[in-house]
């Protein structure tokens, strides 16, 4: 964004003085109606999920056609809750899945930041190909790798030396460490840094692994913010992996959990429950970061 | 801005202390040591279903006490997604030594060399119905401790108000009643789409729910006599038939393209007059209209009314260190108090006359007693073939293009033609 | 990708190529190229070995090499033509729709007012949500009798059976997706809208320019390389359109819904045609791959200086 210079502005037009401060005011009270409204729209779905998670089953049918799918009336209780806890080892899953999405998100940031770093700072032969096959595997949507990985794990040999991946936390952490949309949002990033303040570094007889950690790293707080935000969710939310290779319960994330409710009659409210309270922790964590989360995600379009 | 640099490093530091325990394997087979038992893993497709998993883990416990040469691990999956988890342990060869499966795929598994015949247990399994017990190519590979059936339920109160028989088991509702019945209930005004058959459904309740129906006007879902094509069976006058009284229901207004999320539940809301659903619906109804809910039999389309067959059933894998422990473990299981204890504890159809006898509601004459009569006597089991599971995927589409309007016979044909590809593309499974 | 910082690139070249730099550089590169190539690229080479084969999920019979035979099959096949057609339409819709959603929102919100963070919050809610939970919620508002045909009711429509009719599934999973997606496209907008000088908007309104004249003159071409990127995320997530359908509609009615992924999945897992399914896979590396080069050469525009 640093080269972008606005056109001078080509047309002048008069504005009648004495209507505008009225009209102001009236488009200022339509705009806060607007944003009023939206809230509704994109805020209601939510609070349909949470209020349906009080409400026995056949009630969230009973009131799918009314204004009362929004509202707690009606046979309110916490069933749902409790039915939860009996039949799901929530906080085993929980755990599991702060495990999981933590751990992705520290090895995520230092793999690919490190990559980024080699491929935006440091020259050598091979830079440009190594940056355009990255770029490419962007585009590979994990579904379809899903049964040729699954495959290929089970012939890797794992830490202990004996063969195969499956069932374990590493096999729903390793494999989603190097990403290409984190290494490409470092590499935009990092070259948006002034190049003087390295050279400054090496002047002072700085190796590049001390620039990567003393200076480019300290720059970065929201390029980190942003690629741990977008680990964190798919990690969190991932479901078709875990199913396929975690067979021990123990081990299971708390998306998976979601199946436990749906049996010969599926009980929608405790899914609803359920989905209120692993959807809850990352809300919070939303909120009380909001600003970073928020001004950080809006740094990776400084740069396009 | 966050302080990142001092949640990071206390979160790395958590996070590798967590992990230094994370890199063993779960649920690691230790290789028995000698006088301890040896090890049997167990999968079952229970896991939020605490009635049955209960059940299970009983039989489990009573084992493991009942002798000291084998110790048998329960490990549980949700049912919605257990298919999934099994074909991948299997792509990736690490099934359990004794698992449950969806009838239908046992066939399938069975040719594939995932399953071990079951051996010595006919006395045993004799007594079983015949839709329980699941067979490939003349050998026994898995047993069930109860079947479920299918029924159309109805409130007495709403049939009597629009002088609608009601059907029993020896005179089931016919094409032609069925028609009327339908023509009463939407001219009355009350429900929108008065039938509801469950089509928001998805995966198997396709084949099992609705090819019954195709077998009752006299087609079937692949030819029988070989199950080398479907030719005839499936695109047939009988299946255009069927498909054309299936796609006219909607086309009549009589029935939704897509059930709402919950039919039961909107069935229980009064949204629907008939339902067309399973015995597993016989508790949760009749605990909301007590006796002013009715189970009446299927409609017989000309063939005689028919029910699916076959629920989750019990094998052994052929991936089993212990594979004598697994066997062991599947005769001692298949005693009648078992079945009698799973299919009480799940409320479904017991699999024997003996655990029949023992529950309430199945003795002769109970409540629930009108579901076994409907498997005993209606039952057809989905086709025996490797190739059921390709079959099943092809029927619900054809299915649910047909509902959704597309020409019926062309609809079939493709079908067929794409489960003929499938059936010789595999050597007929030889 | 600015080209400000080239002159400085160039002065910086001679330090930038010692020997030492390019082992640091291999040394760091190295975790994530392993890692790459171990659990992306392995993958990758095996769909495409496996295209080529009659490879099944569960067989005793060993694969064998078929050549072209799951290719001629695929393009012989109409629901494969379909998912090509829904999955190009998809894109086609929700490119446009998602950035220009985004960027309303970003407008509406961009500035400081009295519960700035309140609303970004509340439109960014659907982002944090799982998929899942997401599509599971909006069926049951799709419902032929559910809350928005309820209120469509009010104002005197009848509302059609959304998901449950081929002429409306698409659109119906397509404002279903923008509503899940838009939150945080907005935030990518409001970053770029962010870098945008105040002062030009001052000198822009001494110069009295109204407010459209404004968006069009300093606030647009200010937004330049925030487009490019928001035009390759969302053009990515669309061609790999998948949860929502597999929940909410499992590709019907009549294919209207089914997309190439859904494709691939269905036939690998519920078919078992691990071999086709992979066939399905490779004509969609290749085909996002295509539109991803014309993509970046229509973009490319200040990029060349590179």
């Amino acid at each position: 964004m640093t080269t972008q210079t606005a056109e001078p502005v080509a047309t002048r037009v008069a504005v009648p003085a004495t209507s505008k401060a009225a009209s102001d005011r009236i488009r200022s009270w339509g705009v806060m109606a607007a944003r009023i409204l939206l809230c509704g729209v994109f805020g209601l779905p939510l609070v349909f999920m949470m209020v349906s998670s009080f409400k026995p089953d056949q009630q969230i049918f009973g009131d799918l056609g009314s204004v009362n799918a929004f509202l707690p009336v009606g046979d309110i209780s916490l069933d749902n809750y409790l039915g939860v806890f009996d039949r799901v080892p929530f906080a085993q899953f929980i755990l599991n899945s702060v495990m999981v999405s933590v751990l992705t998100v520290i090895l995520g940031i230092l793999v690919n930041s490190m990559a980024a770093f080699a491929l935006s700072r440091i020259e050598f032969r091979g830079q440009k190909v190594i940056l355009s096959v990255i770029l490419a595997t962007l585009i590979v949507p994990f579904e379809t790798l899903a049964l040729p990985l699954l495959w290929w794990c089970n012939q890797l040999p794992y830490f202990d030396g004996s063969i195969g991946w499956l069932d374990t936390y590493a096999v729903q952490i390793v494999p989603f460490v190097a990403n290409a949309f984190s290494l490409y949002l470092f590499y935009q990033y990092f070259d948006s840094i002034p190049r003087e303040l390295d050279e400054a570094a090496r002047v002072d007889g700085a190796g590049w692994f001390r620039i990567y950690r003393s200076v480019i790293m300290p720059l970065s707080g929201p390029a980190i913010a942003t690629v741990a935000i977008l680990t964190f969710l798919p990690a969190w939310n991932s479901y078709l992996w875990p199913l396929m290779v975690v067979q021990t319960e123990s081990l299971r994330p708390a998306m998976v959990g979601i199946d436990y409710f749906k049996q010969m009659a599926t009980s929608w409210g405790q899914i609803m429950a359920y989905a209120s309270m692993i959807t809850i922790p990352v809300l919070a964590v939303f909120i009380a970061f909001q600003r970073s989360f928020i001004n950080s995600i809006a740094s990776s379009g400084v740069k396009g | 801005m966050i302080p990142f640099k001092k949640i990071a490093v206390g979160l790395l530091a958590t996070a590798l202390t967590l992990s230094l325990g994370a890199c063993s394997k779960g649920g690691s087979t230790s290789t028995a040591a000698a006088g301890s038992p040896a090890d049997v893993s167990l999968w079952t497709h229970n896991a939020g279903n605490k009635a049955e998993l209960g059940a299970i883990q009983t039989i489990v416990d009573d084992y493991n006490a009942s002798q000291t040469k084998y110790k048998v691990n329960l490990q549980a999956f949700p049912q919605d997604s257990y298919n999934q988890s099994v074909v991948a342990a299997a792509a990736a060869k690490k099934l359990p030594c004794v698992l449950d499966i969806d009838q239908p795929n046992v066939s399938n598994w069975a040719w594939a060399g995932y399953l071990a015949p079951l051996t010595g247990m006919d006395d045993l399994l004799g007594k079983y119905m015949p839709s329980t017990v699941a067979k490939w190519n003349g050998k026994t590979y898995a047993y069930g401790y109860y079947d479920v059936a299918l029924t159309w339920v109805a409130r007495k109160s709403v049939l009597t108000k629009y002088g609608i028989r009601i059907p029993t088991i020896d005179a089931p509702w016919t094409a032609a009643e069925f028609a009327d019945v339908a023509k009463k209930l939407k001219a009355g005004g009350e429900w929108t789409n008065p039938i509801d058959m469950m089509t928001g459904g998805s995966g198997e309740w396709w084949p099992y729910g609705y090819s019954p129906q195709l077998q009752s006007f006299g087609g079937d879902l692949i030819n029988r006599t070989d199950y080398k094509t479907a030719d005839g069976a499936l695109n047939g006058d009988k299946a255009v038939a069927w498909a054309k009284w299936f796609a006219g229901l909607v086309n009549d207004g009589y029935m939704a393209k897509k059930s709402g999320a919950d039919p039961q539940a909107d069935f229980l809301n009064g949204k629907s007059a008939l339902l067309w659903t399973g015995s597993w619906a016989g508790t949760p109804v009749r605990a909301k209209l007590a006796d002013d809910a009715v189970f009446l039999p299927p409609i017989d389309f000309g063939n005689g009314p028919k029910v699916g067959g076959g629920s989750w059933t019990w094998g052994a894998s052929t991936n089993c260190a212990n594979a004598q422990g697994a066997q062991d473990y599947l005769k001692f299981a298949a005693g009648d108090k078992y079945v009698t204890k799973v299919a009480k504890d799940t409320t479904n159809i017991p699999a024997t006359d003996a655990a029949a006898a023992a529950i309430p509601g199945y003795e002769a004459g109970g409540i629930n007693d009108i579901f076994r009569q409907y498997s005993k006597k209606f039952t057809v089991l989905r086709p025996e073939t490797p190739g059921y599971s390709y079959i099943a995927t092809e029927f619900a589409k054809a299915a649910q293009d047909i509902l959704n309007g597309a020409e019926p016979k062309a609809t079939l044909d493709t079908a067929v033609k794409n489960i003929d590809a499938n059936q010789a593309a595999n050597n007929y499974f030889q | 990708m600015t080209a400000l910082d080239k002159p400085l690139r160039a002065s910086a070249r001679s330090a930038r190529t010692s020997r030492r730099g390019t082992s640091v550089a291999l040394a760091m590169l190295t975790p994530a190229a392993l890692l790459m190539a171990v659990f992306l690229i392995v993958p990758i080479v095996l769909t495409f070995g496996l295209a080529f084969t009659n490879s099944r999920l569960i067989s005793p019979v060993p694969a064998k090499f078929v050549l072209f035979d799951n290719f001629f099959r695929l393009f012989g096949s109409d629901t494969f033509w379909h998912s090509l057609l829904n999955t190009v339409i998809f894109a086609v819709i929700i490119v446009p729709l998602q950035s220009g959603v985004a960027l309303g929102l970003a407008l509406l919100v961009n500035g400081k007012f009295r519960g700035t963070n309140f609303f970004r919050t509340v439109y960014f809610l659907p982002v944090v949500t799982s998929m899942v939970v997401v599509s599971m919620l909006w069926m049951f508002l799709y419902q032929q009798d559910g809350l928005i045909n309820v209120l469509l009711a009010k104002v005197g429509i009848t509302g059609p059976d959304w998901l449950g009719d081929p002429r409306t599934a698409l659109f119906a999973i397509i404002v279903m997706s923008t509503w899940q997606g838009v939150g945080f496209h907005m935030i990518v907008w409001l970053s770029g809208l962010q870098t945008i000088p105040a002062e030009l908007y001052e000198a822009a309104a001494i110069d009295g320019a109204n407010k459209w004249q404004q968006f069009a003159n300093v606030t647009w071409p200010g937004l330049r390389s925030t487009r490019t990127l928001i035009l390759i995320t969302i053009t990515i997530s669309a061609f790999a359109l998948f949860t929502q359908v597999n929940i909410m509609t499992q590709g019907g009615p009549l294919d209207a819904t089914s997309t190439i992924v859904f494709q691939a999945v269905r036939t690998g897992f519920q078919q078992q045609q691990t071999g086709y399914a992979s066939a399905i896979s490779l004509v969609f590396f290749v085909l996002v791959l295509l539109v991803n080069l014309v993509q970046r050469y229509l973009t490319r525009d200040k990029e060349v200086s590179r």
